[in-house]
């Protein structure tokens, strides 16, 4: 190691002991809802994305941040195990949620999805009414009685802030709405299973700004009940909504393809103004990505 | 630019953009090529067409004459009289073999196959291979197989040359058909439909039936009846079967059996027996537009039945 990178070693830890003078702004969490330890995931030999490690915390929003191809959607997506479905994809390192390891063979990934819900980047009701995409979960999960369930589909969708533009025509179809409220019925899919955590998949990446202003504003509302983390290509929106930001970029690894690493997990506010890494500096204010 | 000719060269900006964009030009070798195109488009049609006017012309006025006896009837050896009874009751059996062999497990392999089957795995990449293999098997081969399978092998069962030993050959004929154009429907299922349905914590099953099957009903509605066609017009291996070339009063389950496409084969080329008004070949023409009309018929119902299905797919 030269003189040059001993300083700039130097100058970064530094920086780290300022940093953590900062992060007492929110509070620490004994037991966090997901705690990564070292995780990595391979497509066959293929290692998408190396060395993510964090603490998720209870009645937060998380996001994930970084350019395409870093990891973030597949971290995400290793959260409720929808990976499985990828028969090549493999979890390294170890993923807990409430102290459980999530991939513990003995865990059923249904169960997992079940308290884990998601909404995905594209909106993607079901061809089915707006009461059935929303009674879908419920009925699953064995709420039969019509009245439980109308119960059920009115929660959902006042908590999606969708009730009042949909309540006079819950028969017809959820592809008839538009895209905003499309995303906002998936919502209320997600929500209508009272799952304990939230994650979205780049929800507003296929809606006009005064649609993703009103999921944004939605988000903020339910963090109380749920537990949010969002990946998000927009970094102003990671700014407005989350308490969290993990920062992932690539860096060209073996057999010249890029692999994915978590560079730098920290409370929002520090990561945008006072960041631990130069790579997330460059990244937040635009220099790169 | 290059679109600006030396030609052009001192007309105004505007007169030249003018002339650029009216230019015209005869594009010979565009219009033979469409010229080619549209004569083998008539040509398929006049294949067609020529093919149901005789059909037809064969057919009418002998159907005319017999009317709806010509249906009720036994076989026997006076052009005049004879029906097709044992034949549409032996397709009518096939057919059902199918429906209730063939289309389920079809299906089920192939919901194996794309929904639940690791296809990077060795076994499944065989599977499908030999699936696909399989589908271009002629018919014959599939009759010699079930000559020996259904009619010797699996005597005691099928009672031999059966009806029973012929609905199993049709149904394994067209099983690969079954499998492969419903994989097809399956595979064109959106992901995030799937990914919705695991998303709020549905099981592999529960997704299967309350998403991808529903969604995939349509094209595979289309596989399931093209292969009861298939079924309802193969002759050669229910020649191989033993099929019933001869006289027959009447197809039973575990005896002598007959379906409409051998009649055809039968029929089409006996002669006229002396004093009879109508020849057997009008019978065969006849019995060939019952046959059309039937399997029109299957078409026509799974052309409404699916339909119906994508009305529910959009949402209107």
């Amino acid at each position: 190691m030269n003189r040059m990178d001993r300083s700039n070693e130097h100058s970064r830890e530094q920086r780290m002991v300022t940093a953590s003078a900062n992060v007492s702004a929110l509070p620490e969490q004994v037991h966090p809802v997901f705690q990564l330890d070292d995780v990595s995931v391979l497509y066959g030999d293929f290692r998408a994305v190396t060395g993510a490690t964090m603490s998720i915390r209870e009645h937060e929003i998380t996001a994930f941040i970084g350019p395409s191809g870093c990891g973030k959607t597949t971290i995400l997506r290793c959260l409720n195990r929808m990976n499985d479905f990828i028969e090549s994809a493999k979890v390294e390192g170890t993923i807990t949620y409430h102290g459980v390891d999530l991939y513990d063979p003995a865990v059923n990934s249904t169960e997992v999805r079940r308290r884990i819900g998601m909404v995905f980047q594209k909106p993607n009701p079901f061809p089915k009414s707006i009461y059935d995409n929303v009674a879908y979960g419920p009925r699953l999960s064995g709420i039969k009685k019509k009245a439980d369930l109308d119960v059920v589909v009115e929660k959902s969708l006042r908590g999606a802030a969708l009730w009042d533009e949909v309540k006079d025509r819950l028969k017809s179809s959820g592809l008839s709405l538009s895209g905003g409220q499309q995303q906002r019925l998936c919502i209320a899919r997600a929500i209508a299973v009272e799952p304990d955590v939230i994650l979205m998949d780049e929800p507003c990446s296929a809606l006009d700004p005064i649609a993703t202003a009103r999921i944004e504003e939605l988000m903020k509302e339910i963090k109380s009940e749920y537990t949010i983390v969002i990946v998000t290509h927009n970094m102003q929106q990671a700014a407005r909504v989350s308490d969290r930001t993990a920062f992932f970029t690539t860096e060209i690894g073996d057999s010249d393809r890029r692999t994915g690493q978590l560079v730098e997990f920290n409370p929002t506010a520090k990561m945008f103004s006072n960041p631990d890494d130069e790579r997330t500096e460059q990244y937040v204010t635009g220099r790169f990505g | 630019m290059t679109l600006i000719t030396p030609a052009l060269a001192g007309k105004s900006a505007a007169e030249t953009v003018r002339a650029g964009l009216t230019r015209r030009e005869r594009d010979t070798a565009g219009l033979v090529m469409s010229a080619l195109l549209l004569l083998a488009t008539l040509f398929t049609l006049l294949i067609l067409a020529t093919v149901l006017a005789r059909l037809i012309g064969e057919a009418g006025p002998y159907l005319g004459d017999r009317g709806t006896a010509f249906i009720t009837d036994s076989i026997g050896s006076d052009p005049d009289e004879i029906g097709i009874w044992p034949g549409v009751y032996g397709s009518a059996l096939l057919a059902m073999a199918v429906v209730v062999l063939a289309i389920p497990m079809g299906i089920a392999a192939a919901l194996y196959l794309e929904e639940y089957a690791i296809t990077k795995n060795r076994l499944n990449q065989f599977i499908l291979v030999n699936i696909r293999n399989l589908a271009g098997v002629p018919a014959v081969i599939f009759g010699v197989l079930g000559f020996i399978i259904f009619v010797k092998w699996l005597e005691p069962m099928t009672a031999g040359k059966s009806v029973i030993a012929a609905g199993l050959t049709m149904s394994v004929l067209v099983l690969p058909i079954v499998v492969i154009t419903s994989m097809e429907a399956i595979r064109a299922v959106p992901q995030g439909l799937r990914d919705g349905g695991y998303g709020v914590g549905g099981s592999r099953w529960e997704v299967t039936r309350d998403h991808v099957l529903p969604y995939a009903a349509p094209g595979i509605l289309t596989g399931t009846m093209l292969s009861l066609a298939r079924a309802l017009g193969e002759a050669a291996p229910l020649i191989i079967v033993g099929a019933v070339t001869g006289l027959l009063p009447e197809t039973s389950l575990t005896g002598k059996f007959t379906a409409l496409p051998i009649l055809i084969f039968n029929w089409s080329g006996k002669a006229q027996p002396p004093g009879s008004e109508h020849s057997f070949s009008q019978a065969a023409a006849a019995t060939g537009v019952v046959l059309l009309v039937l399997v029109l018929f299957f078409n026509a119902a799974a052309i409404v039945l699916r339909n119906r299905f994508e009305r529910r797919r959009v949402g209107t």
